[in-house]
């Protein structure tokens, strides 16, 4: 097993808790590509140690599970970065930035003011932007 | 047989396939979604059927063999749970049908489509034979699941769907690194294979990859602590996708929990599931009561709930399982119908507040009765299914003697009654409020919708009047769980 890889999936997953812990979205995206990295180098190394390929190699070859997985799992992650990009710009849109807004509960909770009303039941906003 | 399991997977998929490429014909998409949600629910009826009378079915995708290809098992624990999942799914569009043309109605355009995507990733959860495909299915189901719950794009719904898509993409990330150690470990990402080479891992690999799993599939299910995205999320949603979230995504954690530490033989983590059990019932109903929304006390329910069958996992006998697997099968309609009628709620009060309603009980009764039976159902009076299940876990503790969960059991089960009652009477009975804010709605078709959630009740009394004979194959599905060597010989031979 390669200590360069170990090595490399302890960097990707610290880098990436540090920037899925930010407030801006755009950060928490990146670091969730991180997190799906060090994921996937994991993936490989679980196979074993490295081999000649599969097919048409000679000797010791390498284990092409765990690629197969770690190719499904990149195409999988792939699209979600997309649709979180999107649900980003849409924040983006709708708030003028890109911060991850408060928790309305914890507000709720934290404030002393009467209820604001509920926001969910708001068909004129959606018709606006629909 | 072989065919009715493609079917169950394959009819739903090929429905939003089709259903995407002809969104714009609102009748021919309808009718397509409505056909291929339909097949599934009769293939899996009839699936259950041939599992009762000839035993497990097993597909070989491709016929390779399980250590390097996709197996799908039927057995009896997935085909009970199947025909009632897909039945709920098939009402719940016939809800959204007549939802749709309200505000609170979602876009019909894609929301029929990714019901039907969401489905078959169902589907595969519960027939997979090894944990890749699970992994694979469960983002099936999230990713329809994160477009279904964002696509109005509504500014509460954004912030909502931002906390519950970072968190699955974060557990989704940690049950990737889960599947790395599994593979490390044992070689392979088979259930049957795994219950094979599980028992000779040294016991802190063992067990630490079950506690690895457990979160993964624990945060899925939403228990203590990791439930706090679950009752922000949900309520933001159109009801007749809620109803499916509430329903089934949570029970799909409960499911793979239940499939994964019975058939690894994970016994040395039931005091840790047991406690885990015991705070998130206790912790759900409490949290309901504080709340003052028709939907968010139930979505507080649904955790409390996932307590009871958690409770039933972790006695880890098949008294014990067999409990928590019945109670699955209750809990899925009784669930989904309380949301549905909160949305009738909702159309006729034009709000979900409990401030501002009341007088429903005088003024539509229909709704009344349709919220009474699976209320009383969910908090466990009898003659409902409710009560037979929790009889089941209770008593399945009991024989245990673990005396600490029994109570905590019982006491959710009886602030779970106090916070029904604070929705009866904030809104069927009392006046409403003069200076009720109320939102205009449109009109959907009521009747439709009224006529859907009927059903559903129905569904959720079978379930009552067959409790005998459903606990009875449940128990018989625990006993072929708790029996690795009977999975192992079901998929291998």
């Amino acid at each position: 097993m390669s200590l360069a890889i170990l090595v490399a999936i302890g960097g990707l997953i610290t880098v990436g808790i540090y920037l899925i812990t930010t407030r801006s979205l755009s950060r928490i995206i990146l670091g969730f590509s991180l997190l799906g990295h060090a994921a996937v180098l994991s993936l490989l190394v679980a196979g074993g140690r490295p081999g000649e390929p599969p097919i048409g190699g000679d000797g010791v070859i390498s284990n092409p599970l765990p690629q197969a997985l770690a190719l499904t799992a990149i195409v999988i992650s792939f699209g979600l970065t997309l649709f979180l990009l999107s649900l980003a710009v849409r924040q983006q849109n709708l708030t003028g930035d890109d911060l991850v807004e408060d928790d309305l509960e914890d507000r709720r909770v934290g404030s002393t003011e009467p209820d604001p009303p509920s926001e969910e039941t708001d068909p004129q906003e959606e018709q606006t932007v629909a | 047989m072989t065919l009715l399991v493609a079917l169950v997977i394959v009819a739903p998929l090929l429905a939003a396939s089709i259903g995407l490429l002809v969104r714009s014909h609102p009748i021919v998409r309808e009718s397509v979604v409505g056909l291929g949600l339909g097949t599934a629910a009769g293939s899996s009826i009839a699936l259950l059927a041939a599992v009762i009378r000839s035993g497990t079915v097993t597909v070989r995708i491709g016929g390779w063999h399980p250590e390097l290809g996709i197996v799908l098992v039927a057995d009896l624990f997935a085909a009970l749970v199947l025909p009632w999942a897909l039945t709920i799914i098939f009402v719940v569009e016939l809800y959204a049908i007549g939802q749709r043309r309200t505000a609170w109605g979602s876009n019909p355009e894609l929301s029929g489509p990714l019901l039907a995507f969401l489905t078959a990733g169902l589907s595969l959860a519960f027939l997979t034979g090894d944990l890749f495909t699970l992994f694979v299915s469960f983002e099936v189901i999230l990713v329809s699941s994160y477009v279904l719950l964002t696509h109005q794009g509504r500014r509460g719904q954004i912030r909502a769907g931002m906390t519950y898509v970072a968190m699955n993409l974060f557990v989704s990330a940690l049950f990737l690194f889960g599947l790395a150690f599994v593979y490390a470990a044992t070689g392979t990402v088979n259930l049957a294979l795994l219950a094979q080479r599980m028992p000779d891992l040294p016991d802190n690999v063992r067990v630490g990859i079950g506690a690895w799993f457990f979160v993964v599939f624990g945060t899925k299910a939403a228990v203590f602590p990791l439930f706090s995205w679950l009752p922000d999320a949900y309520p933001t949603a159109p009801t007749s996708i809620t109803a499916v979230f509430a329903g089934l995504l949570t029970k799909v954690g409960i499911y793979a929990l239940i499939r994964f530490h019975t058939v690894t033989g994970m016994s040395d983590l039931g005091p840790v599931f047991l406690t885990v059990a015991g705070v998130t019932m206790v912790i759900g109903a409490v949290g309901a009561l504080a709340q003052s929304n028709v939907k968010r006390i139930l979505s507080f329910h649904i955790i409390s709930q996932i307590g009871y069958m958690l409770m039933g996992l972790g006695l880890f006998t098949v008294s014990g399982v067999g409990g928590a697997i019945f109670f699955l099968l209750h809990h899925m309609p009784v669930k989904t119908v309380l949301f549905l009628v909160g949305g009738l709620i909702e159309n006729e009060q034009k709000s979900g507040s409990l401030d501002n309603s009341g007088g429903l009980a005088t003024r539509t009764p229909l709704v009344a009765a349709l919220f009474a039976i699976p209320a009383l159902s969910l908090a466990g009076i009898p003659p409902f299914s409710g009560f037979v299940a929790k009889l089941a876990v209770v008593s399945a503790a009991v024989e245990q003697a673990s005396t600490a969960v029994v109570v905590a059991a019982l006491v959710a089960g009886f602030l779970t009654i106090l916070s029904m009652n604070k929705i009866w009477m904030g809104v069927f009975w009392g006046v409403r409020p003069d200076k009720a804010e109320q939102v205009p709605t449109g009109t959907g078709n009521l009747w439709l919708m009224r006529g859907s959630t009927a059903l559903a009740v129905a569904a959720t009394l079978i379930i009552a009047a067959l409790a005998g004979s459903l606990l009875g194959l449940s128990e018989r599905a625990a006993i072929d769980l708790m029996d690795p060597d009977v999975y192992i010989d079901e998929v291998l031979s």
